[in-house]
């Protein structure tokens, strides 16, 4: 399992700036044993499906504050599938209303993260999705 | 203040106590933590006396309100003169939608009117660029045309009501419709009074809705204070901002001191133009977060208050005492909203609230108890106001000025703050002053940090957020959120292909090259702002010129 780090890319698409959030889950992420590469504020789905690519990542995280996840999130997913790396765990957080959490979950994504969350329950999620018996940072320090 | 003998009996008074009194208390019950820190993780004692302020001089230190340096109000009767303005910040859909909701707000008691733009307005995009793409309408109300800004302002009394707007890259456009469709309602620019955000400079550093480097970017700022010093004298051309700051996770200290340095930079910029302090100081304005932990939030607005007339006058040399006070708009911290049982919101924010007023604000914003959900819905703002209206009718707490002055707590802490401010004053100049500070990453990389400590905090229960991480209830509590018009962005769209199809496109294009002339030859650019404006070119039209002119920013990825 652990010939390498689990690559996880914190994402922001569209024009929300709000990156609170997505900074302290990507210390939070690299603090666990992850790798992780942060797109970094304003992205279209397009560069974001290039930069996960690029770095073969694992896992994809995207912060969405303003209110466009139904617009931006199904774009990602297609672009997704369409270079056939749909089986790369997509998870979304920010604000999300409960009742647009079950059309992203139909889109693909596996886990929505609200205002509260704590980094420990993304940690465990993302553990758990990729059934990693122990932490990375463990297991990148066995390899 | 006091006399040194008084402060010595006092000092022995308070070490017998604590050897004492103290430590009998302490061997049957030891206290709940170790330390005890403000929410920002200042360190806070068990009890503060005047040996704690016993360097304090009233009249130097505190003075009287209206005087200087301000420390206890920037009006010599504060609320007992006239409350503060109850400014709602509210925008979203169209201009319609919003327009209906400013007067319901009216209605309702507000006093001061307050726009949130949605994000295509904030980057200067129009509704139906390819950037905008979702977007539409989410944060705020769509305004791509001067035709959007009529309707906006559509039976609003311009001429007697104070409006604020949160818009900063494209503050110069917006605020040329904003006085395009004053004036061809009959309402000259000189009657209107209103603030422009227009804070570049706290974009960079923490809310990012920066297009521009941010040399141009100063230069338009500059541009809007010289315009509104010769044009404008009811009208605060910047809003010299603390909040966006403090929500992107910094400390309150950061919070005053960024926002202070921002302040001092502009100054300056305004200085290098040529312009005369005592011709547009008196205009600046500031808006601060209030936060949850109340007596640093106080602190907070206290210390604002002194350093900034100690600076204007001191160090700029500004005469006019108008130069000299700070005033602020305050925001209750949204940030503190929780998504899980949101009625608690309601609790959070007037106390929050309760701080700015004891602070002294001049005008307030109180967060609605569904905002960590979506935009707020009639009920839940209607509440919000309500709050403010019970704090300046019902708690008499605006009965007396500055009532917590002379605590020697808050005055301690004050103090401390104060002194705080100056140490990141002294190392934002070491680093040759905030727009070298920014280009580092500097205040991005201590903010960064602040909110991560207070996440791990959080996380591990050292901090107890009720409902969040304590207290917390599977059943979800259900409260109504806003539903917005689902034909709302073809209605936008529609509406501005019709401007784009109906006006003078010789008139448009003429306008947008003495933009661009303005950009490149150094004049004042609100003039020819204003000319397109009025010819209907739309804000995307103008904002890709100055986007040509200047080129666009990009701030490095970092966490």
């Amino acid at each position: 399992m652990a010939n390498r780090k689990i690559r996880v890319l914190v994402a922001k698409p569209g024009l929300d700036g709000h990156d609170r959030g997505a900074k302290v889950v990507a210390r939070a992420l690299r603090d666990a044993g992850f790798e992780v590469i942060y797109t970094g504020i304003r992205q279209t789905p397009e560069a974001i499906v290039e930069a996960a690519a690029q770095e073969d990542v694992d896992v994809i995280g995207l912060s969405i504050l303003s209110g466009a996840h139904m617009a931006l999130v199904p774009k990602i997913m297609r672009l997704l599938k369409e270079r056939g790396m749909d089986d790369v765990l997509v998870l979304v957080g920010g604000i999300i209303p409960d009742e647009d959490v079950p059309k992203l979950k139909a889109l693909g994504v596996k886990g929505v993260f609200g205002p509260g969350t704590l980094t420990q329950d993304i940690i465990d999620f993302i553990c758990r999705e990729l059934g990693l018996e122990t932490m990375p940072a463990m297991a990148a320090a066995q390899s | 203040m006091y006399d040194k003998e008084e402060v010595t009996r006092v000092r022995e008074a308070k070490e017998r106590w604590e050897e004492t009194t103290v430590q009998q208390a302490l061997a049957r019950f030891p206290e709940r933590y170790e330390t005890f820190t403000t929410v920002s993780g200042q360190p806070i004692r068990r009890l503060y006396t005047p040996d704690d302020v016993a360097d304090m001089d009233y009249l130097r230190d505190l003075g009287m309100p209206g005087e200087y340096p301000f420390t206890r109000g920037p009006y010599p009767t504060m609320y007992r003169g006239r409350l503060w303005t109850m400014r709602m910040f509210a925008g979203f859909g169209t201009a319609e939608e919003t327009n209906r909701r400013f007067k319901y707000l009216l209605a309702e008691g507000e006093t001061g009117l307050s726009i949130a733009f949605d994000l295509p307005t904030l980057y200067g995009y129009d509704t139906d660029a390819p950037e905008a793409e979702g977007e539409f309408g989410k944060c705020g109300v769509a305004v791509s045309s001067l035709r959007d800004m009529e309707i906006l302002l559509d039976g609003i009394p311009l001429d007697k009501i104070t409006t604020s707007m949160t818009i900063n890259s494209p503050a110069a456009v917006i605020w040329a419709m904003y006085i395009i469709a004053a004036e061809k309602r009959g309402i000259p620019r000189r009657q209107l009074g209103g603030t422009i955000q227009n804070d570049i400079l706290k974009e960079y550093i923490a809310q990012k809705e920066y297009i521009f480097p941010p040399e141009p970017s100063m230069r338009l700022v500059v541009d809007t204070i010289e315009f509104a010093a010769n044009e404008m004298p009811r009208w605060h051309p910047i809003s010299i901002s603390g909040y966006h700051i403090r929500e992107a996770g910094s400390t309150a200290v950061q919070e005053l001191a960024f926002t202070l340095a921002d302040g001092f930079t502009y100054v300056e910029a305004a200085l290098e133009r040529g312009l005369d302090i005592d011709s547009f100081a008196p205009r600046l304005s500031f808006f601060f977060n209030v936060h949850n932990d109340f007596f640093e939030e106080i602190a907070k607005f206290r210390a604002a208050r002194r350093i900034w007339a100690r600076e204007m006058r001191e160090k700029y040399g500004a005469k006019n005492p108008r130069s000299w006070t700070l005033r602020f708009h305050a925001q209750t911290a949204g940030c503190t909203l929780t998504a899980q049982q949101p009625e608690n919101n309601v609790v959070r924010v007037a106390i929050q609230a309760l701080a700015a007023v004891l602070g002294g604000a001049q005008s307030l914003h109180t967060n609605s108890m569904d905002e960590a959900l979506a935009l707020p819905s009639e009920l839940a703002v209607r509440i919000a106001l309500r709050t403010q209206q019970i704090i300046a009718h019902e708690t008499g707490v605006t009965n007396t000025i500055d009532p917590l002055g002379g605590s020697f707590y808050v005055e301690s802490l004050t103090n401390t703050m104060e002194s705080q401010a100056y140490d990141y004053f002294r190392k934002i100049d070491a680093l040759g002053g905030v727009i070298p500070a920014i280009e580092k990453g500097f205040f991005q990389q201590e903010i960064a940090e602040a909110a991560f400590q207070y996440q791990m905090e959080v996380d591990a229960k050292r901090r107890i957020i009720v409902g969040v991480n304590e207290y917390v209830e599977d059943t979800p509590m259900e409260i109504p959120l806003l539903e917005m018009d689902p034909q709302g962005y073809e209605r936008q769209v529609a509406r501005l292909r019709e401007v784009r199809r109906t006006r003078d496109n010789r008139e448009v294009l003429k306008a947008l090259r003495e933009v661009r002339r303005a950009a490149r030859n150094g004049t004042n650019l609100m003039y020819p702002i204003l000319d397109a404006v009025a010819a209907y070119a739309t804000l995307g039209e103008i904002m890709g010129v100055l986007r040509e002119e200047f080129g666009e920013w990009e701030e490095p990825a970092w966490f």
